[in-house]
Formats: structure tokens, sequence, C-alpha cells
């Protein structure tokens, strides 16, 4: 395998997805990643030179809605899904930037 | 001070769009409504769920980009930005971030110091995040996502400012296109725009940037103005006493007057954007961006030679008027209904001024409606009413929009055009008043200021000063 994959950068994407894993879980998910790294080095040796660049993979533009109002109070549905909630709200722990 | 700095500084403006539905799903964006009454699948993000573009989204972001002189990137496509906060339930922002829809534009500021012209960077559509309400007694927080997914405009100018003068100019100018194209009604304290604040100090001559800060969502354009000085001084101070600014995000605390840092347990500011695959991107067509501008409504600068030409204002008074929207369409209205716009125009610059400023609002929280305004006018030029208690009328057709046909009928406030009525007070005030009387014989032309105050008062300032003064004469 080409890539390696640090202990840190392990550490990192474990913050950035909120994930905590076991060592046993890390090293099988190190092993995972290595080898989808080596898969996309692969697509790296195809020549694209002539290739336009794609930003999406159907051949569709410009799926528009007008703006008008159809859906009522979705609230209890929305609601349905709170662990906990206060009259119409969701109740989080508390969030505060400091 | 040894040495000399300046102030750089760049703005991000969030504006909401004036649409009736959300940016992706056709919940409403009414403001106001009950915590999560307007949500739905799509903008809780529930899994399955798929966004559909608002056209007139694409249509407002497009105006904004044609009046602020922006290129329209013709092709222009989504991505997903990607964070966890509980005001976000996607777990990722829709946005614009490689093809954003309009860019390298900018607009002309007026300060003391003369025009500048501040560069746009970039504008992007986006969806807007939920509202948290902290709990003051309980450790929790409550969410609404009646504001999540919908629409905004991120403008992003170039690191082109040098004062908290330039930045409130910009701003200004920026709310009032953005209000002349009714795409938003930017009102700040209701968070419908918002502002992001990136500053960094350099000495003067120095080619390279400082260390920038970014101060988030300050709620008015004073408080701006204050977090601008208070930055500014704050990174002066680290760089005179040897230490460094440091790359990070603020909160300004208006009521305390200093920003901190926002720290928070893993502040990664890591968003991992890649290409958003629900949705497909965006082609606009020669003809579309064509009729876009076409449709343009009428700018300020376009008003401005307008009411200077069709009505005959000065400059002053039309820069005034067209300041914004709000006024210049009261104007309008008005006009169209009194045909007398010098009147009207005299009524919006002295009295609407002078109790807006009373009152401590702006030109948007004007109430009255034209028709109103209209009918004091008319009053006035018919004599029923003189000047005075016209502005006594004005009071309240601003405060509660009252009918002043109505109003002046029922407190009896029609001028006495009554001859006889008239003399007879006259003659009493002469007879209770002979020191002034003398006064006015013995040559001193003032004292007649002082009997028609004397006959206003006793008529209950209804006569019609003209005829008070004439018959005054007379008299004596």
């Amino acid at each position: 395998m080409a890539n390696v994959i640090s202990d840190e950068t392990m550490e990192y994407v474990g913050i950035l997805a909120k994930l905590e894993l076991s060592d046993e879980e890390k090293e099988a998910a190190k092993k995972d990643m290595e080898s989808m790294l080596d898969y996309i080095d692969k697509l790296n040796e195809l020549d694209t030179s002539n290739v336009e660049p794609m930003s999406h993979v159907f051949p569709v533009h410009n799926v528009f809605r007008e703006d008008v109002v159809e859906n009522g109070d979705g609230g209890e549905d929305t609601l349905a899904n709170a662990p906990e909630r206060r009259d119409r709200a969701f109740v989080v722990p508390k969030t505060v930037d400091q | 001070m040894s040495k000399e700095y300046e102030t750089v500084i760049g703005l991000e403006v969030h504006v909401e769009l004036a649409t009736k539905t959300k940016i992706f799903c056709s919940c409403s964006t009414a403001f106001g409504s009950a915590p999560n009454t307007h949500t739905c699948p799509v903008c809780t993000g529930m899994p399955g769920s798929l966004p559909v573009l608002n056209k007139q989204v694409v249509e407002y972001a497009m105006a904004v980009g044609v009046a602020t002189n922006c290129q329209i990137n013709q092709y222009n496509k989504f991505d997903r930005k990607n964070y966890f906060y509980p005001d976000n339930p996607q777990n990722y922002q829709i946005s614009q971030l490689y093809l954003p829809i309009c860019h390298d534009g900018g607009i002309e500021i007026e300060t003391a110091a003369g025009k500048k012209t501040i560069g746009i960077h970039e504008i992007h559509m986006e969806e807007d995040a939920g509202k948290l309400v902290h709990d003051d007694w309980d450790e929790v927080s409550l969410v609404d996502y009646n504001r999540s997914g919908v629409p905004l405009i991120e403008i992003v100018s170039e690191p082109d400012m040098r004062s908290a003068e330039e930045v409130i100019a910009y701003l200004e100018k920026l709310r009032m296109i953005i209000q002349y194209l009714g795409a938003s009604d930017c009102k700040m304290q209701e968070g419908s725009m918002r502002a992001d604040v990136n500053l960094s100090v350099r000495e003067v001559g120095a080619k390279e940037f400082g260390t920038r800060t970014e101060m988030k969502n300050i709620g008015s354009l004073k408080a701006i103005a204050r977090a601008i000085e208070a930055e500014t001084a704050r990174q002066i101070d680290l760089i005179e006493s040897g230490e460094k600014v440091v790359q990070e995000t603020r909160r300004w605390n208006d009521d305390q007057g200093y920003s901190y840092a926002m720290r928070s347990k893993e502040d990664a500011q890591d968003y991992r954007y890649f290409p958003e695959p629900d949705l497909v991107p965006i082609i606009i067509s020669d003809e579309w961006l064509q009729q876009v501008k076409d449709n343009q409504p009428e700018l300020q600068d376009e008003k401005l030679v307008r009411y200077e030409a069709e009505f005959g204002l000065p400059e002053y008074d039309a820069q005034i008027l067209t300041a914004t929207k709000k006024l210049a369409d009261i104007f309008e209205a008005t006009t169209e209904l009194c045909k007398k716009p010098k009147k009207v125009s005299n009524w919006l610059m002295g009295e609407t001024m002078r109790l807006l400023k009373e009152h401590d609002m702006d030109a948007e929280d004007i109430k009255f409606s034209p028709v109103n305004l209209a009918k004091i006018i008319e009053l006035t030029e018919a004599g029923t009413i003189n000047g005075s208690v016209a502005k006594e009328v004005f009071e309240k057709v601003f405060t509660e929009d009252i009918d002043p046909d109505k109003y002046v009928e029922e407190k009896g406030l029609k001028t006495v055009n009554d001859e006889g009525a008239l003399r007879e007070t006259i003659e009493q005030i002469i007879k209770d008043n002979p020191q002034s009387v003398e006064d006015y014989r013995n040559g001193k032309e003032k004292a007649i200021g002082f009997l028609v105050g004397q006959t206003m008062k006793a008529m209950k300032g209804k006569a019609n000063p003209g005829m008070v003064n004439q018959i005054l004469k007379e008299l004596l």
C-alpha cells in the first residue's frame, strides 16, 4: 500500500466526524482509508487532459421550483423527531460560544 | 505613538432574500410564527429528502449582482459545507464555493474623504440555519428551525475599507441598492442583514496584510463602528507590545464594549466542502440574464436625476428623498395624489425627519399612508387649516395614521375665517394689552408679533394668520 495514514490524521478525522473510536477500530479504519486512497490514486493514472471537468453526473441542469408556499404547518411531524421538546421547540444540551 | 497604522477591513454581508418560500422547499419564510411551524423533511435534513431550488432566489441574486457591477457566472453550482451544530440539522450547509453566481464587482461609496470604489469579490447563494435560544435557567438550548433553509446571499467584499466610516458607507449603500431591488428588507435588527467584519492592521506603507480576525454577526451599524474602533486598538496594542495577533473568530459584546475569542472544544475550521450531489448545475442563458437586466427597477442614481428634472427638486432634497426606498416610495405616492411635489418634499424633509429623529426610528419604520399626508397638504392649500394646526395633525398621522379630514372635523380645528368673530377677539386683545399697542405705535414693529400670538392663543390656534395680521394693522 502506497498511502499511509498517520495517527494524527486519524485523530483529526475523528474529531471532524465527531467519532470516538477504540484502538482496534482506529486501526481498521486506517486500513480502509489507506486502501480507498490507493484506489483514488489508480484513477489518477488515467489521462484526463482532454476531458472537461464535470460537476454533476447527470446531464441535467436548471431544475427549479416556483416561489409558491405549498407546505402548511409541519411542526408536529418535525418535532416527532425530537428526543426532548419543550412546547414547540427541540431541547438540546446548552450550546454557547465560549 | 512612534509608528502609524492603518486598518484593513473586508466584510462578509449576509442578506435574507424576500422570497415567500425557502430556498430548497416550499415552506413559508414568514417571520414571527410559533417555533418549527414552517418546517418539512427538506429543511430539517431528513434522510431521503431532496432539495429543489427556488427560481426566485437565482433571480434576486442575479439582480443584486448586476446592480453591484458583478460578472455573472452563467454556469454556477452548489457545494456542501460540513459542520456540526444544533442549528443545522443536515450537518452541512448548502452553499456555493467553487462557482458562485456573481464575482468581481464593486460599488462606489462616498465619505468625507471623497468617493471610492469598494470591490466585491463574490456573491453566493446559500441557506440560513435555524435559531438557538439559550435558556437562562436550565443547561439547555431550544431550537427553532423556521429560519432553517431561508435563502441568503453572502456578499464578500475585497479588503478595500480603511475605516469604520467607510464600512458604514458601504453597508448603507449596499442596503439601499438591495432595498431598491426589493430583494430584501435588510433590517439589521431583525437579522435580515448581518455583517461579519474581517479586520487587520499594518504599518502605513506596508505591502503585506497583517493577521486578521473575524467578528461575527454584529447587530447594528453603530455596534459595527464601535467594534471596529475597539478591535483596531486591540491589535495595535498587541503589535506595539511585541505580541502577535492570532487569526481567530471573535464575538463583539456591544454592551460591555469588548470582544472575546470564540473557542469551542473542537473548533477546527475545516468545512470539507464538496459538490452538492442533490442539486444540478444552474445555467444562465444570455436571454435570461438580459431579462433580469431589463427588469431592474429604477435605482437611486436614476431617481435622483428624474426628481430634479420631473419635479424640479434641488439636488440636496432629491438626495435625501432617494436615500431610502421607503421615503422615495412615499414621496412618489403622495405626489401622485396631490400633485404638489415641493410640498410633499417639505413635509418629508422637515416634519417627517424631525419626528423620525425624535422617536429614534429609521425611514423603513414609517407607518403612515401617503393618502393621509396628501390630505393634510390639500387641507392646508385650501386654507381649511393653518400651518401650525397642520403640524399638529401631521404628528397624529405620523404616530397613528389617522384620517386628517375626520380628525380636523371632530376636533374642530378648521381655521376661523369669520371676520366678525376675529375682529371681536382682536379688539379685546388690543384693549387688554395697552403696552404692546403703544410700543407698536412708537415704531416697535416687533410688538405686533406678540399681539398676533395673543390672538392665536385666544382663538386656540385656529385663526387664519393672514387675516389676523391684516385686521390688527387696520385697527392699530
